[in-house]
């Protein structure tokens, strides 16, 4: 019941959050670029079209009226047309996101995996050589940003040993009934595991390069906090009555030291979806962050508006569901 | 009499000179006893006095800007040219020297002003935690933690004229508001401590109580995360750099010239490799700095 309120008040915020997050990026767009028409329709356009735009999408209203008229319209999912690809924003997101989220997923599990892993390796044989290893290895892992990471293993895996593809989500030639829009998924329902495999050969190579400062990062952490739960007494005199280490280990030391990881992970995927716009363009994944650097460079409004606000609630919903992980890992936050 | 007051001051001041002394000998000490931090502020103070005496050190200083070579365009690493020479003809090395001093002052810049104003807004919001005031602030800065800083920073540079300074603005812009988040909760903290209370009590001025009483105490988490921040801020203007919003052509940007060089992969790899390693060194240098200086804060303060 308590944990029911505490959900039911983090989505109450949430949704104001997002309130004020629109808000902010209405703000950002209208005010700073000078004049949309012209931006919209190019510096050749006539004044009389410029006018005729001006007049249809409400700009000649002042900025809070032009936000309601906006807001009214995004909340039915129109975000207005593209410049770019001249169709409807909203389905362009609709396109792309899935890509992003597969990735981002598919990033998030294996900071999650390897984080955890390595950290607990680390804090299992502290001070042996896996440990030194891993904390000057993490050191340059937290050190060195995700398109760096994206060029060098692009240089070491596809160019020096050609082991894995370099561009795009799935080979040319391979193709499957798209039902989620999430590539793995999608070739699971039909049963084809080839295209699965091809997918997944696709990911590695992002996924890894956004995931490698997390890892670092979350396995430096549990490590930190498993080594003080080991010296804590309960933790002794479950070992001095004879319990399993092993048992002891994953009940005693590694729950209570999972929350500090998870709580840093919601601030990872922030990091990962920042640093996403820069990876999909140097593998050219067609996700939603590609799409909206394209939308960056050509100043397409109503496109990069969309494009923070998904990222933006992507975000909020990562750090709700952190925020529920987390009270059920460690019972003392709800309080 | 006069004389032996003068004698009991000046050995007074001798004693604090000397306590000065030692207190710094043990700050080195907290500071040194991790020999990497040590390595950390060598390198970065290699690199700012190679970013201000950049045009000495740089074997081909005229090539940080327009210059043409085309006899030399496209040069692997060899003896006249160390790392190499892009599509241009210009060195490598020239120009990731000839970077370094934007790439500082983009740090700098962005936390000289991020820094003041997120500590205000945080010291008044954690202060005056019972007040409206406070609860607004804090909102405003949860709405501006809601998006990862690189996205809105990305956001705000692309609606902008596209150069060093704008980019820095949008970094400050996204940036603030984690230093407003620390230092309010450090200030809410001990705004109840008797220091404060008797402060309070003796009738000091608001001003007084902010900047001399709760500022000073939050003073080394600060300037922990300040240096920890360096080191990001300079990968976030490289990531800026990097999609065309930071430091336009032809003057050079480590961001730019991996971006330009990425495309040539693999052949010219050396226009992409070296200065995706200058970022590597510049932020490794600076984590390693403010690991110790969080080392040197956080054991024993004073």
């Amino acid at each position: 019941m308590k944990r029911l309120k505490y959900i039911l008040h983090r989505l109450l915020w949430s949704v104001f959050v997002l309130f004020g997050l629109s808000i902010l990026i209405f703000c950002i767009a209208r005010v700073i670029p000078g004049d949309a028409a012209t931006m919209a329709l190019g510096t050749r356009a006539t004044e009389e079209a410029k006018e005729l735009y001006r007049e249809q999408n409400h700009l000649n209203e002042p900025i809070p009226v032009q936000y309601v008229y906006w807001l009214k319209s995004a909340v039915q999912g129109d975000f207005g047309q593209s410049t770019q690809t001249r169709r409807a924003v909203s389905s362009d997101v609709a396109e792309f996101l899935p890509a992003t989220l597969e990735l981002i997923l598919f990033a998030a599990i294996l900071e999650i995996v390897g984080g955890l892993l390595l950290g607990v390796l680390c804090a299992r044989y502290a001070g042996s050589w896996f440990d030194n290893l891993i904390r000057v290895v993490s050191y340059v892992g937290i050190s060195v940003p995700a398109f760096v990471w994206a060029i060098l293993f692009m240089l070491t895996f596809s160019f020096l040993i050609p082991i894995l593809p370099t561009i795009g989500r799935i080979s040319a030639g391979i193709t499957v009934p798209p039902v989620t829009g999430f590539l793995l998924i999608d070739s699971l329902i039909a049963g084809n595991f080839q295209a699965f495999g091809d997918v997944l050969k696709h990911l590695i190579m992002p996924g890894t390069a956004l995931a490698l400062a997390g890892i670092a990062q979350s396995a430096r952490i549990t490590r930190g906090s498993m080594l003080e739960n080991v010296e804590k007494d309960y933790v002794g005199s479950e070992i001095a009555s004879g319990m399993p280490l092993r048992r002891v280990y994953a009940r005693y030391i590694l729950r209570p030291a999972a929350s500090p990881t998870v709580a840093i992970i919601a601030l990872d995927i922030a990091a990962m979806l920042g640093n996403a716009f820069l990876v999909e363009v140097i593998y050219s994944y067609p996700g939603i962050s590609k799409y909206g650097i394209n939308a960056i460079l050509n100043k397409d409004l109503n496109a990069i508006v969309a494009v923070v606000l998904v990222i933006g609630v992507t975000f909020l919903i990562v750090n709700i569901l952190v925020d529920i992980i987390s009270s059920v890992l460690d019972p003392r936050i709800r309080a | 009499m006069e004389d032996r007051n003068g004698n009991v001051e000046a050995e007074e001041r001798r004693k604090k000179r000397q306590a000065r002394t030692e207190n710094l000998k043990r700050k080195w000490y907290q500071f040194s006893r991790n020999k990497m931090s040590v390595v950390g502020l060598v390198i970065v103070v290699l690199i700012i006095l190679a970013a201000v005496f950049q045009s000495l050190i740089a074997p081909y200083p005229q090539h940080a800007k327009e210059y043409v070579d085309f006899a030399n365009a496209n040069k692997a690493p060899c003896a006249q040219f160390l790392l190499g020479t892009d599509a241009y003809g210009r060195d490598v090395l020239s120009r990731i020297i000839f970077s370094f001093r934007n790439a500082l002052m983009m740090g700098l810049g962005v936390l000289c002003v991020a820094v003041p104003v997120g500590v205000i807004m945080g010291l008044i919001a954690g202060y005056y935690k019972d007040k409206i005031g406070s609860t607004v602030i804090m909102r405003v800065v949860d709405i501006f933690l809601s998006l990862p800083s690189l996205v809105l920073a990305l956001a705000v540079a692309a609606l902008l004229e596209p150069n060093l300074f704008h980019s820095m603005m949008a970094l400050t812009f996204s940036w603030w508001a984690w230093y407003a988040r620390l230092v309010y909760g450090k200030a809410s903290s001990i705004r109840k401590e008797y220091y404060i209370q008797s402060a309070e009590l003796i009738g000091a001025g608001r001003f007084h109580i902010l900047f001399r009483e709760v500022l000073p105490n939050c003073f080394s988490t600060i300037l922990t995360k300040m240096t920890l921040d360096m080191g990001v801020v300079i990968l976030m203007g490289a990531s800026l750099s990097f999609v065309g919003l930071g430091e336009q052509p032809p003057n050079p940007a480590l961001g730019t010239m991996i971006s330009d060089g990425y495309k040539t992969l693999p052949e010219n790899w050396w226009l992409t490799l070296f200065p995706a390693l200058a970022i590597m060194l510049i932020v490794l240098a600076f984590n390693l700095l403010g690991d110790g200086i969080s080392d040197m804060m956080s054991s024993g303060e004073g």
